[in-house]
Order: structure tokens, then sequence, then C-alpha cells
């Protein structure tokens, strides 16, 4: 969930580059921004290459995004096509070139945090080339599920646990526990919560590869995995969210029209809720954003947040719900009445302010004696939700 | 009576010499809480001054146990030294672990938990507020003062709403309120405080809150449904939260749930629990229940 624990996707390419690392066989290749850029990476590789969409979304081959070239020249073509293509929504701005391989059987292999139990799982199967959704809906008693033990890890015994309760065939076995143990450090040393490799694919010659992998990083490692910065895609980031992460706000763009500012996630996705609850009598009116800005919520901190709501053109009234615990409402009142100050003429459209809890008496007094012209108060969540949701209707 | 935390906890703090854990051993004094130790190797032997309250710093949190009888850890040193500080109190066989901490890696707490199964600990969090049985003892970060002892049982993966809903219903008050933490993995679950609750002569209803992503609502809905006659109140939040980045298609074969607010809602009313529709009709709706 992006509210609470933030977990980043890698590209296709982000995420071969580091089976590589860890010596995860992969084929040759590289990444393109270019037509120019994927026809050098193809002279380089030789033979048939394939070129490839690099979009964090699913069914690309269908789109079109993933496409044969036998020469340099054919590669910058396709590269052509493919850059900027439009894949569900998601724009390509970057192509894969690989070496093209033939493939004589397609297998599955992935670890991952299974919530539920707690623990880490090794998911595989020899039934590949299909989605891991249509493996598990077709063929549930050809995934093998194993629990692994996060105190002990993935070591050649468990490793080989695995691959022999998916089937792997004898001629394949020793390579794919090799490679079981090499994803194991991909995803224990990368602070991973998802690897997965598919298909893994056997060439004609008996050798196994990781054809096309999925890999997810746990933001919350960041401070022991230097390298994983680099990793972010800062070209897809909207700009209200770019400026906003700048300025350590946990801010997440919607569509709507009702900016939001609360303290705690918990409580911003209820407002969330509780306005688009409110918004539906005023012709389906919604919560323009997501804005979490803690238990703190120093003036500054609320002047930054307000600036980021109010930069977003969409926003017609914003809504701020406090709960004063650990920061008392008067501490609060304080920073909107500070906040309104730093931004002076940049504060343009209504606020509807629900304060509650801790001092909230005195929270009031402070927003009632400062009077500020787009102000309103309002006691009751649902209220205040109503109240900006016909704001932004108005 | 309450659930994990008595008027007869004695409360260590793991991190007690940090900005955070300072200020808020500060504020579990001020409510009552007997804070009997901290923890810090490297400043053992020194106290922490807390308005004319002099607090021991002791090297482990063995030794603060050896030294105070301290059975609750309250964990508040920074992520990087989390899973080593919970590790540590476990080890040391206390009976219960608060983790305030916020931003620690998953590894980590899987690592954590797994590591304290079948030992003696029990393990709240982490990134979660703590828990609060009013008017006896609070070991973690809940405000004490917006609420009163009394008969509702409250366990919530989220913080602030854990406090809109002990001040919505502060007239009648609350035997232990919960905060168990949103974070993928942690310890004690919404099940576990639902048993606690159950187990309870003094909780008379139980409000629960949930939010989207994983099926804990879900497993809880059916354990209400088997194992809890008091009645049950429901909110759950995130129903126009946006589908985040999750683990794709992968995590949602594993838990068998969509993990949206939609489903919880659903299992949870399919399990006989009223589910408000904002936090202020869940309120009205225990009261209704409770005839207050």
């Amino acid at each position: 969930m992006a509210l609470r624990c933030l977990f980043v996707d890698l590209f296709e390419y982000q995420a071969r580059d580091m089976f590589a690392a860890h010596g995860v066989p992969v084929l040759p290749g590289g990444v393109a921004e270019t037509p120019e850029q994927a026809e050098a990476i193809a002279r380089d590789i030789a033979g048939q290459v394939v070129v490839k969409a690099q979009v964090k979304v699913g069914g690309r081959g269908k789109a079109g995004g993933v496409k044969l070239a036998d020469t340099p020249e054919e590669a910058k073509a396709r590269a052509t096509d493919i850059l900027g293509l439009d894949i569900k929504g998601h724009i390509t701005r970057q192509v894969m070139v690989a070496k093209a391989s033939d493939i004589a059987e397609e297998y599955y292999f992935s670890y991952l945090l299974d919530r539920s139990n707690r623990t880490f799982l090794a998911m595989a199967s020899v039934e590949g080339g299909m989605e891991i959704e249509e493996i598990a809906v077709t063929k549930p008693e050809a995934l093998a599920r194993i629990a692994v033990d996060a105190t002990v890890g993935v070591d050649r015994a468990k490793a080989e646990e695995i691959v022999d309760a998916a089937n792997f065939p004898a001629e394949v076995r020793d390579q794919v526990v090799e490679i079981a143990i090499k994803l194991w450090d991909v995803f224990s040393k990368e602070d991973a919560t998802l690897v997965e490799v598919n298909p893994l694919a056997k060439a004609p010659d008996g050798t196994v590869l990781a054809l096309d992998g999925k890999v997810t990083l746990d933001e919350n490692a960041a401070f022991r995995q230097a390298g994983h910065d680099a990793l972010e895609d800062a070209a897809a980031a909207d700009p209200l969210e770019a400026a906003a992460k700048e300025k350590g706000l946990n801010y997440v763009k919607l569509e709507g029209e009702v900016g939001i500012i609360g303290n705690g996630a918990g409580l911003v996705m209820s407002t969330l809720d509780v306005v688009a609850y409110a918004g539906e009598e005023f012709g389906g009116v919604r919560p323009a954003n997501f804005l979490d800005i803690g238990g703190g919520a120093s003036a500054q901190v609320m002047a930054d947040g307000l600036g980021i709501i109010l930069g977003d053109a969409a926003v017609k009234s914003v809504f701020v719900n406090v709960f004063g615990g650990i920061t008392s409402c008067d501490a609060v009142a304080n920073g909107i009445v500070s906040a309104l100050e730093i931004l002076g003429d940049e504060a343009t459209k209504p606020l509807v302010v629900r304060l509650d809890g801790n001092n909230v008496e005195e929270g009031r007094r402070i927003l009632a004696e400062a009077a500020h012209p787009l102000v309103t108060v309002v006691d009751t969540m649902d209220g205040a939700a109503r109240r900006a949701a016909e704001l932004a209707a108005a | 009576m309450s659930i994990f935390l008595t008027e007869n906890s004695k409360v260590i703090v793991q991190g007690i010499t940090g900005s955070e854990g300072r200020k808020h051993t500060q504020r579990m004094l001020a409510s009552g809480t007997a804070v009997v130790g901290g923890v810090n190797p490297s400043k053992a032997g020194q106290t922490v001054d807390f308005d004319g309250t002099s607090v021991p710093v002791f090297g482990s949190v063995a030794e603060a146990m050896k030294e105070t009888g301290a059975d609750v850890t309250v964990v508040f040193v920074p992520p990087k030294f989390a899973k080593g500080a919970v590790v540590e109190a476990v080890d040391a066989g206390i009976g219960l672990c608060v983790v305030i901490t916020e931003g620690i890696p998953v590894h980590d707490s899987t690592e954590f938990w797994a590591y304290a199964q079948g030992k003696s600990t029990r393990i709240i969090g982490p990134n979660c507020p703590g828990l609060i049985s009013p008017g006896r003892s609070n070991a973690g970060i809940i405000p004490a003062n917006i609420t009163q002892a009394g008969k509702i049982g409250l366990v919530s993966k989220s913080g602030t709403l854990t406090y809109q809903m002990m001040y919505e219903l502060r007239d009648i008050g609350f035997s232990t309120a919960i905060g168990i933490g949103g974070d993928p993995v942690i310890g004690t679950t919404h099940i576990d405080a639902l048993q606690a609750f159950q187990d309870d002569p003094e909780t008379e209803a139980i409000v629960m809150i949930g939010e989207i992503g994983g099926d804990a609502e879900e497993r809880a809905a059916e354990f209400i449904k088997a194992n809890v006659t008091k009645p049950v109140v429901g909110y759950v939040a995130g129903f126009t939260a946006p589908e985040g980045k999750t683990m794709g298609h992968a995590g949602a074969i594993v838990s068998g749930s969509a993990g949206t607010a939609q489903a919880k809602k659903e299992a949870l009313e399919a399990a006989g629990v009223k589910v408000g529709k904002t936090p202020s009709e869940t309120a009205r709706l225990m009261r209704e229940l409770l005839g207050a």
C-alpha cells in the first residue's frame, strides 16, 4: 500500500542488472532511451535481439511493447515504434535491448513476503509461460509454495527442497538450485519484498536463464541500501508529489477537487472516505490528494503542506482535519494561522478546519480570533467534510 | 481488568535517552505509568530526570529486569537498531515488547517476529502507538488525557483513528485501547486482541479499526464469528485510497484477498459486526449497542 509501507517496483532492466550483480544468469543486453542507443546495443550484442518496453505494468507484449529485431537497423526501427508508446497509461521512456533466446522450456520462480503468515515464501512451478495468477487458478497443484524461515533463509538444503517440491526436471535441477540460492541473495541482501522470475527459461542448449524479472524493494531499508536511491523513477513522479517529497511530506496526488491535510495515515485515509461520501451529494466531488503531516503539525509543515495543495490547479477547497493528541489543538491552530501568514497572497482557496482533541476550545478560539477570511471552522469531521465538498462544488 | 497492561505493569524504555524516548517517558510518567528504568548500553549507571522522578539507565534489558522487576519494554530506538533491541528484549524473556519505532525494514520485523516464536515475549507493533489501559498504565505514545477508564476494548491499525475513537467515546471509557500498527508484518494482531478482550471480564464491547491492505480484517471477521460473543463494532479506512504500489499479483495470491476496504467491510458484516461509514457513525453504533 502506497500510503503506509513504501515499496518500490523496479523496471525489468533494473531487476536484470540486480540479478546479474548477484550471479543469476541473464542474457546480455542494455537499456536505451533513444533509437540510436538501441541500435548501438544491438550492434554490440550481434545477432537477433528483442526490444522490450520498460513499463511497470503487465501485458506489454499484447500492447506491442515487445518486438524482435534481426539487425541493428531493425532494432533502431523497433525502438522508434516502442519509445513513447502508451501501455495502459504508462508512457514508455526506455527500452531494453537483449539478446534473443530460443526457449525450450519455461518455469516460474519467486520469493516474496507472505504478509498473512508473517514469513517469507518461495513459489516455484515448472508450468511457465503464464502469469502467476493463471498458474494459481488453472494448475494450483503445479505451484509449489514453501515457507522460508526469516531467521534461517535459503541455504542449499532449502533450495533443494523448493526445487524438488516443484518437480524441476533432473537435467536442470542443479542449475535451478544454484539460481534459487542466488535469487535469495537478491531478496535478502537487497531488502526486497518480491523477487520474481517469469519466465525462468531453459535454452535449447540446456542452460537455465532468468529471462524476465520483477523486483520490489522496501524503502524503509534505504538507510542500508545506498544504491537504491538511483533506481527511483524520477521521470514518472507527479511534479506535486516530487515537490512534496523534497519537503519530506507524505503526499499522494489523486483526481479530485477537495485538498486534504490531516495527521496520521489512518485518519487521512478516513478523511478521504468521508469527503468522498459527502461529495456524492455535490455532483461527485472527490478528494484531491492524500497528505499526512504526521503528529507534529508545526507551522512550517502546515505551510509546506498547504503550499503543495494550493499548487494543485484542480483544488477548489481544502479540508484540514487534525486530531490534537500529542500536539494539542492550540498548537495546531497557531500552526494554521502562521502558515496562512507565511503563504500570504498565495493562499487563495477556502479552508475548512476541523480540530478535535486536546485543548480544542483554545484551538478554536485562536482560529476565531484570527478570523482569516478564507477559514471556516466546523466542529465535526462529517460536517466539515460536507462543507468542504459543498465549497468545492460551488 | 484490562488486557496486556495493568496497574501492576513495570515499564522500561529502550532508547530512553533519545529525544522521542525522553519525551514520551515524560508523558507515560505523567499519566501514572510505573516507568522503572531505561536501557542504553553506553549510558548505563546514569539516571534521566523527569520533573523530580529519577529513572535509572541500565546497560541491557536483562539487567533492567533483574534490578527492577520490569515486565514491559517500550522500544523507541531508531530503525537501524530496532531489530537488535527487540531480539535483546526477547532473549531477556520480558513479557511484553511494544515497538513504537517507525520505518523498520520489513526484513527486520519479519525476522524478529520469527525469532520470538515459541518464546515468552508478546510483541506489539512495530510502527504503532502502543497501548493504554486508562487510569492504570500507558505504554507508548497514546495521549492519556483524551479518554478515561471504562468498558470498551479498542484495537486499531491506525494511531490517530485510535485517538479519535477514544475521544468520541470518552464518556463511556475504555478497558484497554491498543494500536497494533499498520506495517505488513506486526506482532500482536486484531485476533490476539479480540481474544484477550473476549476473555477480559471488564470489557463489555469491542471496537475494531482496520484499513486497506493484507487480510487481517478478513481473518478477524472469521475469528469473531467463531469465538467472540461480545458485541463488536467496526470501522475500515481506505475506500478511496488509490491502489498503490502493492506487491503485485503474487502477493494477492498468497493472501487470497484483494485487501480492499470494501472486502474487509463485507467480511466483517458477514460476521455480524456493525461497520460504520465514518468514525463518528462507528462511535454512534457503539453507543446504540451499549444503550448509552
